[in-house]
Order: C-alpha cells, then structure tokens, then sequence
C-alpha cells in the first residue's frame, strides 16, 4: 500500500515544485513584463483607472518618441563602449592578481584580501569629491576613459574576491602534473589553469559589464558632454519636478536598456555552466 | 591562445581609443547652460532659444547641456565642489540656498540689466535672495490649482469658484463633503512632499510658521493661522472621509487615474499638471481648473520658482547674464513659459494674450500671478533638516489622524526649534 502512494506522492511533490519555481519566475519576470506593457500603451491607457496587463490599443509611439526626444541610441553606444572597456580591464587585472592571492597565502596577501574586503565598506558618496578631484588632475573629467577607469577601481575588489574564490578551487595538483610534464609558469596558467577558471572569469566580466552598464551617480558627475553621457543618465531626462516622469517612453527607453545586459548574459552564461561541469563526471 | 589574447588586446585599445574626448569648442567665449527642461515642448522651445542666440552672438557660443530635476542638486555639488559648474544653471529657489550661502554662485546683484530687474516683481526677486546678494533669476512658476471633474461638480450643483470669488477653506470643506458618495471620494490629497504643500498653501490662511525675530534667528511658532490647511486636510481624510487617506503618500500623477475614473471629484496639484491632464485625460472626460481656496490672507500661496543662475567660478559672468537677460525678454519668457505650462514671473510676460485664454484654465492660474509669495521656509537655513526629520513624519501622522493637532504643534514647535537652533549658533 506505502509503495503504491509513493510515486503519487511523488508526483504531487514535483508538481508543487514546478508550481512554486514557476511563481518565482514571475515575480522575477514581473518587473521586466509590466515595463514591456507599459512601454506598449498609449498616455490615455496610462492614465485609465483600471489598468490592463495586456494593452488595449498596442503601440510603438512610445518607443519613437524615446528615440526622437532624446540621443538614446549614442548614449547606449556610450554605455556598450564603456561597459565592455570596464569588462575587459577587469578581467585582465583581476585575473592574474586573483590568482596570486589565491596560491600564495602570504601575511601580505591576506592583508590584500582584507584591504579589499574593507574597501567595499565605503560609500560611494564618501568618494565621489575626492576621486572627482583626482580626475580633473588627470584630466580625465568630462572623457569615458575617466568613466573606465572608476568603474574599473569600483569593480576590482567584488571581481577579485569572486576569482580568488575560483582559483582556490582549483586543484594544485593539476598545476604540479604541468611543470612535471616540462611547462613553464605562463604555460601552465594559460593552458590549464585560465580554461579552468574559464566560469569565474566570464562571471567576473558579466558582473563587471552589469555594474558599468547600470550605473548612474559616477556617469552624471563625471560627463559633461551631452554627446558623452551614458544610457542611465539620458534616461533620467524623462524625469521631471516632484518625480513626474514621461511614462511611456520613460517605460520603453528602460526596457530597451535592459536588453544588452539580457544579450551579455545569455552569451556568457553557457560559458559559465559549462565550466561549472567541467571535470565533474570522470569519463 | 596567443593569437587570441592578441586579439582581445587589441579589441580593448580600440574601446578605449572610442572612449577618448573629442575636439574642444570653437569661439573666444563657450558659455555651458545646463538645463532642466524635460517636457517635449520645453525642451524645444529652450533649444530653439539657443540656437536664436548662438547665431545672432557669435562671439559667445552657448552650448546646451542637458540636467535632470531627479539629481540635480547631488550633481551641482559635486561640480562645484570639482570646479566644473556649468556657467549658467537652471534650479529652483528652493534649492539655492546651500549653494548660495557656500559662495558657489555668482551674485548678480550689480550685473543684471535695469530691464530685466524692473521686469520681475520684487517678490519674486526674494526668492533668490539670499542675505545682501541675488544668486538667481526667478523666470517660471506654479500656484498649486484645484483640478476638478467639471460634470460632478455640475452635477451636484455646487458654486464654482473663481479667483475674483474662490471658496473659504470651509466651504471647500463642504463641498467635498457633498461630492463624496459609496466609492467616491470630494477630494483626493496627494501628499508626498506634505510639508512644502501644507506649508504654500497655509499663506492663504495667514500662516506663517517660520517667525524672525530681531537678531535675525527664524523660531517655529505653529500658530492659528498655520492650523486652518493643516486641520482642513486632516477632518476631510479623518472626519468627513471626503479624502481618502491612500493618496496621502502618492505623487499627483498618481492620483490623475482616480480623477478620470470618477473616484475623485478635484485634485490639488501644480499648475503644470495640466500637460499631462491634457495627454492622458479619456475623451469625453470633462475638466476644468479652480482656484485654491482662500482664508484670511486670500488667495496668496507660497512658490519657489524656477531659476537661472550663474556659476561663481564662470570666467564671464558679463556674457552669461546678458545671455540670461536674452533668454528671458518677455516674447522667450513667454515661449519658455507655455512649453513647461507654467506662469512667468516677468509682468510683460504676463500680459501676453497666450497666457489670458480659458482653454486649460490658463486664465485662471495667469489670475493668481499676483497673489504668488516666496514660499516660506527656503530662506531658512536648516530647513531640509527639519523637514525631513522632523516636519514630514509630524505632518504624514497628524494627516492619517495617527496623532492630533496639539502633538503636531509640540513636534514642529520643540523638536524643530531644536534643529534650526543648531544653525543659528
């Protein structure tokens, strides 16, 4: 009798599963798909008393007037050009470094993790004047490259901390079987450790490309030039007095921002599961 | 690999190179104006002022940056602080007293043209005023209006106000009281920024709330004239249930569905509501716009205006006025006026025939010009303060008829006195 209730118990298990996993990605899904609706709906839909999931009378006038009113496609090659910049120092400074404090457990390598882990303890309104200060002495005020490199410096600690996570877990052993077998330093990080750390890394460039191309504060104060501003802060032109936004295109300008970051993700994250299997099973 | 890497390298120097500032401007004089016009039609009509002055002046190029209301005070601070303001800034008053007082804004008390200073009523000009000197050019701004549903109120057979007739804040009381039913609410209060509102409006009533005394400190007396708007939005969201205490924390924008929906018969709100009334408004929906309503001092309010000022490190302060001077001749205060659907505070301006047409109550509002005050806490050093830590609870209590109006004069008076004391040292 137990054995016969067992797989409907099963059965009505896994159906709760599916139930409770398929709730979870709506609530994740709901922000982006109530954006989606609004962006679709005209000013008088926006303003009806009795909103609808699904817009009555679509329309892409939102969008249009987005792009007319304002240098949204500039400002989002502003944003792709710094966000990928910011990416890819990241990973080529924290990759090596991460690596270092991650083999060699020295006194000053810890006082390096520690160091790093204080420093995500500071405000960002602590830094803005000083670290504005030290651009404008650089000359790197009102320029992306400036932009870079803050974003760079405000990534590295979280970025470092994440990779050396990832090299630690990576066997020694694997490194000793190398330099048995005749290779060099560099050949053994290149050939067998850097594929192995392949997941932290395309995880370390997905957060760092997230972080630069979401960020706003950094971007309004340090960029002058109209032509130099980034996608946040164009956005915030659809904002006016007391909080009153232009809804609609407001609605369609954001969620066309959120779509590179949805694009990067989807092309890195095969390279993180793969990786995260890698040596997994013994074939 | 290497070839890879190579190519990454490569891929990397070619972003960053992308990155790199362009040219500089040409010209012997660059002028940068940030602006903080958003709404379509202002943001064109001011880019269009631009471009008439940048090719009758060649010799100062004015170059347009784009601001946001949304974070313009943190970003102007940061520039001042890195000395890379821009030239000319578009603010409001309310917003200029930290910067004024901080020395980072240039008085133009000696530089603004004879014409532009007799244009602007004094009042105005107290705005921006700030101990001997003036940090701003007071150019837009708003009486907060009733917008009301017109076929309710027709319907209920109530009189309509106007500015030479408005309603007694009790007779509004009233009003609202009869066009409240099952489900529908007289009046709907949108109170995010509680204090700012309660605050304008209580100068009808004769409110004054911040007192100097002969040393120049300000003290917080909450006194009978302070108690009328206070109390009138408290016993129609706590007595009469003509309010409905779940727009007390909305924006106004938030509480427009309700007014198309028929839930709400009127909706205190800016002036400047109207652009969106007339964008998202369904069609057969019947509006029109009413005067707040009066007490002891009439109809006068308080405002903060909008304003152009002039950065202190600005290398030509001679051009950035004259520029602000051209911006604002009466013809361009009139353009920049209907694109925000706001008033302009210059009274040549004001007579413009734009500005005196019924369509969307635009004589109605031109109307209470007159009656606009500075509004009465932004000369008040420590003002954000108290209204943040000690004003917008007391006040967001007392509405929701979570505290009473003795314990409301108690907070404001003792617990704020003890803040601006702290200032005035």
């Amino acid at each position: 009798m137990s054995t016969a209730r067992a797989p409907r118990t099963r059965r009505v298990a896994r159906a709760g599963q599916y139930t409770a996993l398929l709730g979870y990605l709506l609530f994740l899904a709901f922000p982006l798909l109530w954006l989606l609706s609004t962006a679709l709906k005209s000013p008088r839909e926006l303003g009806s008393p009795h909103p609808a999931w699904i817009p009555r009378h679509p329309t892409l006038a939102n969008v249009r007037q987005a792009f007319t009113e304002q240098p949204l496609a500039h400002a989002a090659l502003n944003s792709l050009s710094v966000a990928l910049a910011t990416a890819a120092v990241t990973v080529l400074i924290a990759t090596p470094m991460a690596y270092v404090m991650a083999r060699h457990r020295t006194r000053a390598a810890r006082a390096a993790t520690g160091w790093v882990v204080v420093s995500q303890a500071f405000p960002f309104v602590l830094l803005i004047i000083p670290l504005f200060l030290v651009l404008k002495r650089l000359r790197l005020i009102d320029s992306l490259t400036g932009l870079v490199l803050v974003y760079v410096v405000w990534s590295l600690p979280f970025a470092l901390w994440m990779l050396a996570g990832h090299a630690r877990a990576v066997p020694a052993e694997l490194e000793e079987a190398a330099a048995v077998d005749g290779a060099g330093r560099l050949r053994t990080l290149t050939s067998v450790t850097v594929p192995l750390l392949a997941p932290g890394i395309a995880a370390t460039a997905l957060f760092a490309f997230v972080t630069a191309w979401n960020e706003f504060f950094f971007a309004l104060v340090l960029l002058k030039s109209p032509h130099r501003q980034t996608l946040p802060v164009v956005l915030t032109h659809f904002i006016g007095a007391e909080g009153v936004a232009d809804l609609g295109p407001l609605a369609a300008a954001a969620f066309l921002a959120t779509l590179p970051s949805l694009a990067f993700f989807a092309l890195v994250q095969r390279r993180i599961t793969s990786g995260l299997l890698t040596g997994a099973v013994k074939n | 690999m290497r070839t890879r890497i190579t190519l990454a390298l490569a891929v990397l120097l070619l972003l960053l190179a992308g990155c790199s500032p362009g040219g500089s401007a040409d010209g012997p004089v660059t002028l940068r104006f940030q602006s903080l016009a958003w709404q379509p039609d202002s943001v064109a009509a001011t880019k269009e002022l631009v471009r008439e002055w940048n090719a009758t002046h060649p010799d100062v190029k004015v170059e347009y940056v784009q601001g946001s209301w949304d974070s313009v005070h943190d970003q102007l601070l940061t520039s001042f602080e890195g000395g890379e303001a821009p030239d000319v800034i578009h603010d409001a008053s309310d917003d200029l007293a930290d910067f004024a007082y901080g020395g980072y804004l240039a008085d133009l008390s000696g530089l603004l043209p004879a014409r532009l200073a007799s244009d602007i009523p004094r009042g105005s000009w107290e705005t921006a005023t700030f101990g001997r000197g003036v940090y701003g050019v007071p150019f837009l701004q708003e009486p907060r209006v009733l917008i009301a549903d017109a076929d309710r109120l027709r319907a209920a057979k109530v009189r309509i106000p106007t500015p030479g007739h408005p309603w007694s804040w009790a007779e509004f009381r009233q009003v609202a009281k009869k066009l409240t039913g099952p489900g529908r609410y007289g009046v709907a209060w949108p109170l995010r920024e509680p204090v700012s509102a309660t605050l304008n409006l209580s100068l009808s009533a004769g409110g004054r709330l911040f007192h100097r005394g002969a040393d120049g400190k300000v003290t917080v007396r909450f006194e009978a004239g302070d108690e009328v708007v206070a109390r009138t939005i408290h016993d129609q969201v706590a007595v009469d249930r003509s309010a409905p205490a779940s727009t007390l924390g909305s924006g106004g924008a938030d509480t427009l569905p309700g007014l198309f929906g028929g839930r709400y018969a009127m909706v205190p709100l800016g002036f400047s509501y109207r652009q969106q009334i007339v964008r998202q408004a369904p069609e057969g929906f019947h509006w029109q716009v009413l005067p707040a309503p009066a007490g002891a001092g009439g109809l006068t309010q308080g405002v903060s205006p909008q304003t152009l000022s002039v950065s202190a490190d600005c290398p030509h302060k001679k051009e950035a006025v004259a520029f602000i001077d051209f911006l604002l001749r009466p013809r361009n205060m009139v353009r920049l006026a209907l694109g925000d659907w706001m008033l302009p505070t210059g009274t040549q301006a004001l007579k413009d025939p734009a500005l005196h047409t019924e369509r969307h109550g635009w004589a109605t509002g031109t109307a209470l010009a007159a009656r606009l005050r500075p509004a009465p806490a932004q000369s008040v050093r420590g003002y954000p303060e108290w209204k943040d830590k000690v004003a917008t609870p007391a006040y967001q209590r007392y509405y929701s008829g979570a505290s009473t109006l003795a314990e409301l004069r108690h907070r404001l008076e003792r617990d704020g006195n003890l803040v601006l004391a702290r200032y005035q040292r």
